[in-house]
């Protein structure tokens, strides 16, 4: 595959010079701040920590794949295909939250804003509360993907057929949302009041808490993976396609016949998106290696890294806006300070 | 990117009826020194002797895709677990995935045909079937499962011959045949096969679709092989002249052949529309096929509605350019199939 060649594309402007180049050294799945402090997850066993100066240090959190994280700036969760639940914190240390007493993989975890925590086995997602006894729900089948809500202890949990809320602090029914087809990742709006599943199928589908009225967002060319709320939940960002889209969400009625902006069109699929925490700015990551920084408003482009052929696997803000990282499937990564 | 075919990392289906033997063949499979590590898909943990840190348990969850198409099933499990697996990339040369004994093999199948990321990283190798040469006739007449399985086979392990008199090994050989000529038949005693005839077979692997001939006959012409009916003259070796004939009243498969050529305008058309009309019936499908102006081989294949084919090299100057067609599945509308096969051929 050819280089980026920059004379083909003169209106781009570029920022590659200032970004710090991370060897990592090892296979990326995501990464997550902690502080100013870039985690790099690997595929397998480790989390590369990168510091200030761009010095990398491998931490040693699985014994095997890492099948799933999440980060709420204060700790890593990592479950992986040794059973194991896991937590990285900021001074590095690490414990082990749970064990699988049958060794089966940990397929998705969730972080809840007061300490809580879930985490799904097969078809059994479990949740425990930063205060209180651990819970369980058996879903219809195997778990596609958790997400809790930003008010309530209530979780999200995606599977065939649909998604099902449950309170686990509560003796009610748990709430089934249906939709024909198999549901994998599943997010809520920050406002509460939609929730988003990315299926198997390349389409994403979201239903109105309030009325469960059913959106379905489609027309994707790949299976969406990477789903990024921007600043103040006015849209969300997805992969899946040869340009950045985003459905709109700032009406009551979100994207309900409304076209999604298309945004930073490549010759590659967009692989993973990263809003930024304040500002309406967006980091894509494309399959040929490509990283763009685009301006929502009018789709302007800055880019970050060339096309190196390698897909982008990891993209991730501090959580003040000041900081980007990002790495390619082969562990080719960067930091760049604004 | 997709990898090219051959740094995709095969996946072996293995498939038969409760009690056949699958347990038996993969422990085989696992304890033989064969410097190869192999990650297995299993049902039910513990019945593997082996101590493996790949080896993962899955819920066999069949799902409809969401097109509208009802046969179009997928293990929705597979899927996620294949995600994992490419993790580990690099730590493993295969995959096997062991299906229960009352599954159908299709949607494992299917899985590696639509699922776009699953296809780009794996390959499916073959559907290995394990078969108790001491049941299977009954199975056969009681369990549409054990048909299914024979039927999709590309290998089929003839397992437990030591349990059955030569008669009766015929005798179910013959059933076996009559479901699915095509699949390489091993006779096995405790699943005692070489790996080479179970693993890296390339059954789906287009470019080698060509050992289309049954698999029982050299120089025969299989379609009209019932000058043989009735002989049964208890012979055992590998040909099986002188096999009884057994017709499944359920399942067959139909043979279609012609060296005039065919016109793709037409062919294409009507080959699209009998899977989408009658891919419930049809199993499996295979074909070679001579098109008119055309110098390169098109080769297809299918399972149920699935297909996908391509050019595959040119003709061979001393070659017949023949096209040759298999349809394996239950109830085939053969007559139907057969005139609108001719229909295709450049008048």
């Amino acid at each position: 595959m050819s280089e980026f060649d920059p004379g083909e594309v003169p209106s781009i402007a570029s920022m590659t010079d200032q970004v710090r180049p991370v060897p990592l050294g090892m296979a990326v799945t995501s990464v997550h701040f902690l502080g100013d402090t870039a985690h790099f997850i690997g595929a397998e066993e480790n989390v590369a920590v990168v510091g200030g100066e761009g010095e990398v240090s491998q931490t040693p959190v699985h014994g095997g794949a890492i099948l799933c994280s999440v980060s709420d700036g204060e700790r890593i969760v990592m479950g992986g295909d040794d059973g194991k639940l896991v937590a990285l914190n900021a001074k590095g240390e690490v414990s082990t939250l749970a064990t699988d007493p049958k060794r089966r993989w940990i397929d998705a975890v969730a972080l809840h804003s007061d300490g809580a925590v879930a985490w799904s086995v097969g078809k059994t997602a479990f949740v425990r509360p930063a205060k209180g006894e651990e819970k369980s729900f058996d879903a219809p089948s195997t778990v596609g993907g958790l997400a809790f809500a930003p008010k309530g202890l209530r979780l999200a949990i995606a599977h065939y057929g649909g998604a099902t809320l449950w309170f686990p602090n509560m003796a009610a029914k748990p709430e089934f949302l249906e939709w024909a087809g198999s549901h994998h990742a599943v997010t809520f709006s920050p406002d509460n009041k939609f929730l988003v599943t990315a299926m198997h199928e390349p389409a994403l589908h979201g239903w109105r808490l309030a009325d469960n009225r059913h959106m379905r967002m489609s027309g994707y060319p790949g299976r969406v993976r990477s789903m990024s709320w921007s600043a103040g939940g006015k849209g969300l960002a997805t992969s899946g396609a040869d340009t950045v889209i985003i459905w709109p969400f700032n009406s009551k009625d979100g994207p309900m016949g409304k076209q999604p902006a298309m945004l930073a069109p490549l010759q590659a699929r967009v692989a993973v998106v990263a809003c930024h925490p304040k500002d309406d700015i967006l980091a894509a990551g494309y399959s040929d290696g490509t990283v763009l920084m685009v301006r929502m408003e009018d789709g302007a482009e800055i880019l970050l890294r060339r096309n190196k052929g390698v897909p982008v696997s990891a993209l991730a803000w501090n959580a003040k806006g000041t900081l980007l990282a990002f790495a390619d499937e082969d562990g080719d990564g960067g930091l760049l300070a604004f | 990117m997709p990898e090219p075919s051959s740094q995709k990392i095969p996946v072996t289906v293995l498939t038969g009826y409760l009690g056949a033997g699958k347990t038996t063949l993969l422990n085989r499979i696992l304890s033989e020194n064969h410097g190869k590590k192999y990650a297995v898909i299993v049902n039910e943990f513990g019945e593997i002797g082996i101590d493996n840190d790949l080896i993962i348990g899955a819920d066999e969850e069949v799902f409809e895709m969401n097109n509208g198409c009802i046969c179009c099933t997928v293990r929705g499990d597979l899927v996620r677990i294949m995600d994992g697996l490419m993790k580990r990339k690099g730590k493993f040369d295969a995959i096997i995935v062991e299906t229960t004994g009352l599954a159908d093999p299709a949607p494992v199948a299917q899985t590696f045909f639509v699922d776009e990321d699953v296809q780009k990283n794996a390959r499916l190798d073959a559907v290995v079937t394990v078969a108790d040469a001491k049941w299977l006739s009954d199975r056969l007449k009681d369990a549409p499962e054990a048909k299914n399985q024979i039927a999709f086979a590309d290998v089929i392990v003839l397992n437990k011959t030591d349990l059955v008199s030569k008669p009766e090994l015929a005798e179910v050989e013959a059933r076996i045949r009559g479901i699915n000529p095509y699949a390489k038949l091993h006779r096995t005693e405790r699943c005692k096969v070489e790996l080479a005839d179970v693993l890296e077979r390339g059954a789906f692997d287009l470019d080698r679709i060509l050992d289309i001939e049954p698999d029982f006959l050299e120089a025969d012409d299989h379609d009209h092989d019932h000058h043989h009916h009735g002989h049964d003259h208890h012979h055992h070796h590998d040909h099986g002249h002188g096999m009884k004939h057994y017709h499944d009243e359920e399942m067959q498969s139909l043979s279609l052949r012609t060296d005039k050529a065919l016109d793709p305008t037409k062919f294409m058309p009507w080959l699209q529309n009998l899977v989408a009309t009658e891919g419930q019936k049809i199993l499996r499908s295979k074909g070679i096929l001579a098109f008119a102006g055309d110098d390169d081989r098109y080769v297809f294949q299918g399972v149920h509605m699935m297909l996908e084919g391509d050019h595959q090299r040119k003709w061979k100057e001393d070659e017949p350019r023949e096209s040759r067609l298999v349809f394996i599945g239950r109830e085939l509308p053969e007559q139907a199939i057969r005139d609108g096969f001719e229909r295709c051929i450049v008048s």
